[in-house]
């Protein structure tokens, strides 16, 4: 609660925000060149109103931002690492904005990938799971790489980033239960294989739960890996069947991660002091590419559910 | 001949306007009842809509609480009302809002005219057909029901519970076989009067009142009273799904819902705007004589019941993680796991490769990494030989690569040497096969000409990692099938045992084995094993040591003599 005083707003159109509206949630920094994909990404799948948390961008995302109709900002200069990595001011901002609907939390390289999404809007998806009162959406997180080295790579702003990093890993991941939430608890995929081998415990969890039918009794416990009450964690079936799953597509391995790895062990604010980009700086030089034989590439949702990757539970 | 539409709307009123509007234009009257829950202002919105439509009119309005009989008194007055209006009605079909015809009005029109006197109703028995998902069949007609199931939930199911320890029992009137369906029917004049005008009507309305769900009853058993020509079949395409509500149908099932030939679906998805658009467009007449055929997308639905509610074995994912007590099949396909035969053969993975082919992995679980096989150190799916991801979830590893080469056979090799923190998980898979020789771990100790006091020291551990390895095994909880030879048995016929193995695999080959692999050279392993007790071991997985002189006399014979013999 404490955290809401960090958080200046910059420009709210909540207003304008619909009952029915979907909303999505993102905590940004200097993600410029991201944004246009992002926001027409997300407003073909239906976002009725987008909430951004700007924490200290300098290469003019706020200012971008500012301009577009369905868009509320806020900014913070405080700590991200503080803040729980800006979970505790989208917690706040979910409090206040997104009881009673459906929300989605996602970062700017997030990209969410459900069944029938190319042929059905997201709002098909919701109003299923209102019938059914299924109240979570769990997805795994998909990390993306281009077959070149990094450095070679360049995305154009407003371009698909998967147009280039359009490979993934289908096969590695490891599953368990998390005691604490009862939620899933998934690793692997390229960033366990190329920087994590020695460790694998400490590689990213990638079991994530994006979309919820908001709450004002909710909260996201730890990122949105894990929600409060714990039962909302319990998006897979323990039984045998599949419930309904997506895959969130990661565009974190394009053109400018070397640099940015590099910036964000500097300014250590990422979780457990950012250990993750150390390991990058240390394992990736600058010619390795995170490309093996065994890499598919990304065709289509229908593709990500016959690897098992995703599922389409019972909706036909 | 003319049809009536009765339309129970309470949401979506747009649509339900829009589909109104389509059966007036088409010359069929349409009689609309609205849930008083919804607010008044759409309601107004709603009449006003169809204001200038001659065949449209509305019922008063009655509030509807699912599972009770308010949804039959609403159709029953909303009949009533048709039937009084429209005179030159022969048959009423029921519809809901979300409603969708998906052939024209006047194929419809001229299949019933085909059929002047049949009424189409789902109508089954309780005995024959569980049409419940989740219990109360019979029991609907025997019990009351006085609470709603969806407001009162505690209390409706306790009353169920104490009128079952009571025995209690509510008698059905006279003549009347309770049968169950699909709430969406198509009836003929004729039947629909004698129910609302039937002289026993009161009686039938006073039990109804009380019968679970009674919209799914109480047209179906009444027909089956009155009606002389019932095909117990829906003209309105609709499914159940695994939870049990009704599938929702998008612009992506054109198709599918084009090939169903049904008249009707239920329910569509509002927002799906090329099925409304598709669908209500006037048509020319494409099949005119096809029956409804549901059962041409009945596979999709049976798909999709058989995966949400098995889902895919042995694949562990975001939405599905079946704990190890209920799951019969923890991993993708059957495999094998062989223990001790590298130790005693040259070559093992590679004679198993040729005989049974699939992926003859080496010790996936050994203590520097996968030996996958080939020598790979990545497989299909991105999986690396890497001790460390392998360790931090071996499990995991396992059922990721079963079920990345699923389709294809495939066996490792396991060892004391090994990590043992999957075999646990081993036992409890049917799908796993194992074949353990025990005693082999002396051999690696031997060839590596230890001196007497190492030598002891390891393998008094790994002797004790196979008595732990052989409890779980021997445990009447191992679900996998197992075999175990001890060294000297297997020794004594190997090649016999290798054809037993084989068999095992489901190979090619009951035929007999043309080549087996070469056993490792075993001349001092005798005095290897005398030196070992000598230093004070205790050595019991062997088999019934000291057996030097079968080890010695085996030694002198050629292999591949054995195999022919």
């Amino acid at each position: 609660m404490r955290k809401r005083k960090e958080l200046t707003p910059v420009s709210t159109r909540v207003a304008r925000v619909q009952p029915n509206d979907l909303l999505l949630f993102c905590t940004l920094r200097n993600e410029r060149a991201r944004l246009p994909y992002f926001l027409s990404y997300y407003r073909r799948l239906g976002i009725g109103h987008f909430f951004f948390v700007d924490n200290g961008s300098d290469d003019g995302s706020r200012e971008y931002l500012e301009a577009q109709p369905d868009v509320s900002i806020w900014t913070s200069r405080a700590s991200y690492s503080e803040a729980r990595f800006g979970m505790d001011w989208i917690n706040w901002l979910l409090l206040r904005y997104a009881h009673g609907h459906w929300a989605l939390v996602v970062d700017a390289d997030e990209f969410l990938v459900y069944p029938f999404c190319d042929t059905r809007p997201l709002r098909a998806l919701t109003d299923w799971m209102d019938a059914l009162n299924v109240k979570a959406f769990g997805t795994m997180l998909l990390d993306m790489y281009p077959k070149e080295p990094l450095q070679q790579v360049n995305t154009e702003e407003g371009e698909n980033p998967f147009d280039q990093a359009c490979w993934f890993d289908a096969g590695n991941y490891s599953v368990s239960v998390n005691q604490r939430y009862q939620n899933l608890w998934i690793q692997g995929g390229p960033r366990a294989r190329a920087f994590f081998p020695d460790n694998a415990d400490q590689a990213p969890a990638l079991n994530k739960i994006p979309l919820v039918k908001w709450n004002r009794s909710y909260v996201y416990a730890s990122s949105t890996h894990a929600l409060l009450p714990r039962d909302l964690n319990l998006t897979y079936d323990t039984q045998g069947g599949e419930r309904i799953s997506g895959v969130l597509m990661h565009a974190k391995f394009t053109g400018d991660f070397p640099a940015r790895a590099a910036e964000e062990v500097v300014r250590n604010q990422h979780y457990k002091d950012s250990r993750e980009y150390r390991a990058y700086g240390a394992k990736m030089s600058a010619d390795e590419s995170l490309w093996t034989p065994w890499s598919e590439r990304y065709v289509s949702w229908r593709q990500l559910e016959v690897l098992g990757l995703m599922s389409k539970g019972s909706w036909i | 001949m003319t049809v009536g539409v009765i339309m129970l709307a309470h949401t979506a009123l747009d649509r339900a306007s829009t589909v109104a509007r389509y059966f007036a234009q088409n010359g069929c009257p349409v009689m609309i009842h609205c849930d008083k829950s919804t607010p008044l202002e759409d309601y107004e919105n709603f009449v006003r809509s169809l204001s200038g439509v001659k065949l449209v009119s509305f019922v008063d309005r009655v509030r509807v609480d699912w599972g009770t009989w308010t949804l039959v008194s609403a159709t029953l007055k909303a009949s009533e009302a048709l039937l009084e209006k429209h005179p030159e009605v022969q048959h009423v079909m029921l519809a809901s809002g979300s409603c969708l015809p998906l052939r024209p009005v006047s194929e419809l029109r001229d299949y019933l005219a085909q059929h002047p006197k049949t009424d189409f109703i789902e109508s089954v028995t309780t005995r024959d057909v569980r049409w419940t998902i989740g219990g109360l069949d019979e029991e609907r007609f025997h019990l009351r029901f006085p609470f709603s199931w969806k407001r009162h939930r505690r209390f409706f199911d306790r009353y169920v519970a104490l009128q079952r320890r009571i025995g209690f029992r509510r008698k059905i009137p006279r003549g009347l076989i309770p049968h169950l369906g699909s709430q969406w029917w198509c009836l003929t004049r004729s039947t629909l009067t004698s129910i609302l005008e039937g002289p026993r009507r009161a009686e039938f309305d006073t039990y109804f009142k009380r019968v679970w769900i009674p919209d799914e009853s109480y047209f179906q058993t009444l027909v089956r009273y009155y009606g002389r020509d019932v095909e117990s079949r829906s003209l309105t395409l609709s499914k159940f799904d695994f939870h049990g509500k009704p599938h929702v149908f998008y612009d992506d099932h054109l198709q599918l819902l084009r090939n169903s030939d049904c008249f009707m679906v239920r329910k569509v998805w509002p927002n799906a705007n090329r099925l409304y658009r598709e669908f209500l467009r006037p048509a020319a007449s494409r099949k005119p004589a096809a029956d409804p055929n549901p059962g041409k997308i009945e596979r999709v639905f049976a798909q999709s019941r058989l995966l949400r509610h098995q889902g895919r074995r042995g694949l562990y994912m975001t939405s599905r993680f079946p704990c190890q007590a209920v799951s019969n099949r923890l991993t993708a396909a059957p495999y094998s796991v062989f223990q001790g035969f590298t130790d005693i053969f040259e070559d093992f993975e590679g004679w198993l490769a040729r005989v049974a082919g699939g992926h003859a992995h080496g010790h996936l679980f050994a203590p520097e990494g996968a030996e996958f096989s080939a020598g790979a150190t990545t497989v299909k799916g991105g999986l690396t030989s890497d001790a460390g991801l392998r360790d931090h979830n071996p499990k995991s590893f396992l059922t990721n690569l079963l079920w990345n080469l699923r389709g294809e056979r495939q066996s490792f090799q396991f060892s004391p040497r090994d990590n043992q923190a999957i075999l646990r998980f081993i036992a409890d898979d049917p799908n796993a096969q194992l074949s353990v020789i025990t005693g082999t771990w002396a051999l690696p100790l031997f060839h590596a000409g230890l001196d007497a006091e190492e030598a002891r020291k390891k393998a008094a551990y790994l002797q004790r990692v196979e008595a732990s390895q052989l409890e779980i095994l021997q445990s009447p909880h191992c679900h996998a099938r197992v075999r175990i030879w001890s060294l000297t048995d297997f020794l004594n016929a190997p090649a016999d045992h290798l054809q037993l193995l084989t068999g095992d695999l489901g190979l090619r080959s009951q035929r007999q084995l043309t080549e087996i692999p070469r056993l490792k050279n075993l001349e001092g392993f005798d005095d290897f094993l005398i030196n070992l007790r000598n230093a004070g071991m205790q050595i019991q997985l062997l088999g019934t040591f000291p057996q030097e002189m079968a080890l010695r006399q085996f030694h002198s014979k050629d292999p591949q003599q054995v195999a022919a013999k």
